[in-house]
């Protein structure tokens, strides 16, 4: 950053995260004057990414509908003091996880906030001790039984294969399941999932690391079954 | 496993080191410890692109069709409701 200005047209092209931004923003500013084609861009661009923020919180694709109906409500009188500080997706997934977050309380899907720590109590390593190496003075922490290299034609975009990755995200506790959710199905910054949740840096990483261990062990059991 | 894998980075080290790496947030010579570990060490490559697939995988979910008119009924008709109490407010 901090380039030439000459360099702005490149480095947007190159960092694409920041256009839709600023799209975002002239749709919302036309939306606030009541243009309802920009509400409709702005319900194509995001509701998608509202439902699934939201079921993540609540058990069922009913409840996270409902969330995602409130939240537009709450964005349409909140549209008006929206000052910009910070993207609109940010401020309209934040407005998510806070009823998110009450609903699934209700429900006794979702923990309440006094309870998160108990995601970190799930402390044990990403992958199984028995795979490694033990009382060797050399080799011992090395693989036992490494992963097998992925198969170039292993079919990873396959509908059983995302199936199994979706119901393996499903699974995970739930503030392992928002940060996946959010960071490898969004495909979210680091910062901006903090900002959301409302997490440290830190606690995002470890929630991180956690989720994407239960991912990939189910996903190398599911390729290993396929040999 | 290689017979030149660096004697401070074991592949359960790596396997643990793995997200912060991914997420840059790794000192500058831990960085390349690990670096060097993965280069030599098959097995820790071959989990490495496990955890680049599931990623992959996971980003696929994101791809679903467009709003069908049937979803956006609801909400458009709040925003319709919004905008004429608003006009009413004004008024």
């Amino acid at each position: 950053m901090g380039g030439r200005p000459s360099d702005d047209e490149a480095q947007r092209g190159a960092r694409p995260a920041e256009a839709p931004a600023d799209a975002d923003q002239t749709l919302v500013d036309r939306a606030r004057e009541g243009d309802e084609g920009a509400y409709v861009a702005l319900l194509g661009r995001h509701h998608r990414a509202v439902v699934r923020v939201a079921r993540a919180y609540v058990k069922t694709d009913a409840s996270a509908e409902e969330i995602a109906q409130e939240t537009w409500l709450a964005v349409l009188s909140g549209i008006e003091a929206f000052e910009g500080r910070s993207a609109f997706r940010t401020w309209l997934l934040r407005i998510v996880a806070n009823l998110g977050r009450r609903r699934g309380t209700r429900e006794g899907r979702s923990v309440p906030m006094s309870a998160l720590a108990r995601d970190d109590e799930d402390a044990g390593p990403i992958v199984e001790p028995s795979r490694f190496l033990e009382g060797d003075p050399r080799w011992s922490g090395h693989w036992l039984t490494p992963p097998a290299p992925l198969d170039a034609e292993a079919a990873l975009l396959h509908e059983e294969t995302r199936a199994l990755v979706a119901t393996a995200i499903e699974a995970l506790p739930e503030q392992q399941r928002l940060v996946i959710t959010l960071r490898d199905v969004q495909e979210l910054s680091a910062e901006e999932a903090c900002v959301i949740l409302g997490i440290s840096e830190g606690n995002q990483r470890v929630l991180l690391h956690r989720a994407r261990g239960k991912v990939r062990a189910a996903l190398e059991a599911h390729l290993e079954l396929q040999r | 496993m290689s017979a030149i894998l660096p004697d401070f980075l074991t592949c359960r080290e790596a396997v643990g080191l793995c997200t912060d790496y991914l997420e840059g947030a790794m000192a500058p010579e831990q960085r390349s410890h690990f670096e060097e570990h993965l280069v030599t060490c098959r097995g820790c490559t071959a989990f490495f692109e496990q955890v680049r697939a599931s990623r992959t995988v996971a980003a696929s979910l994101r791809e679903e069709p467009a709003l069908a008119p049937a979803e956006l009924a609801p909400m458009l008709s709040a925003f319709r409701a919004f905008q004429a109490s608003r006009r009413k407010e004004q008024g």
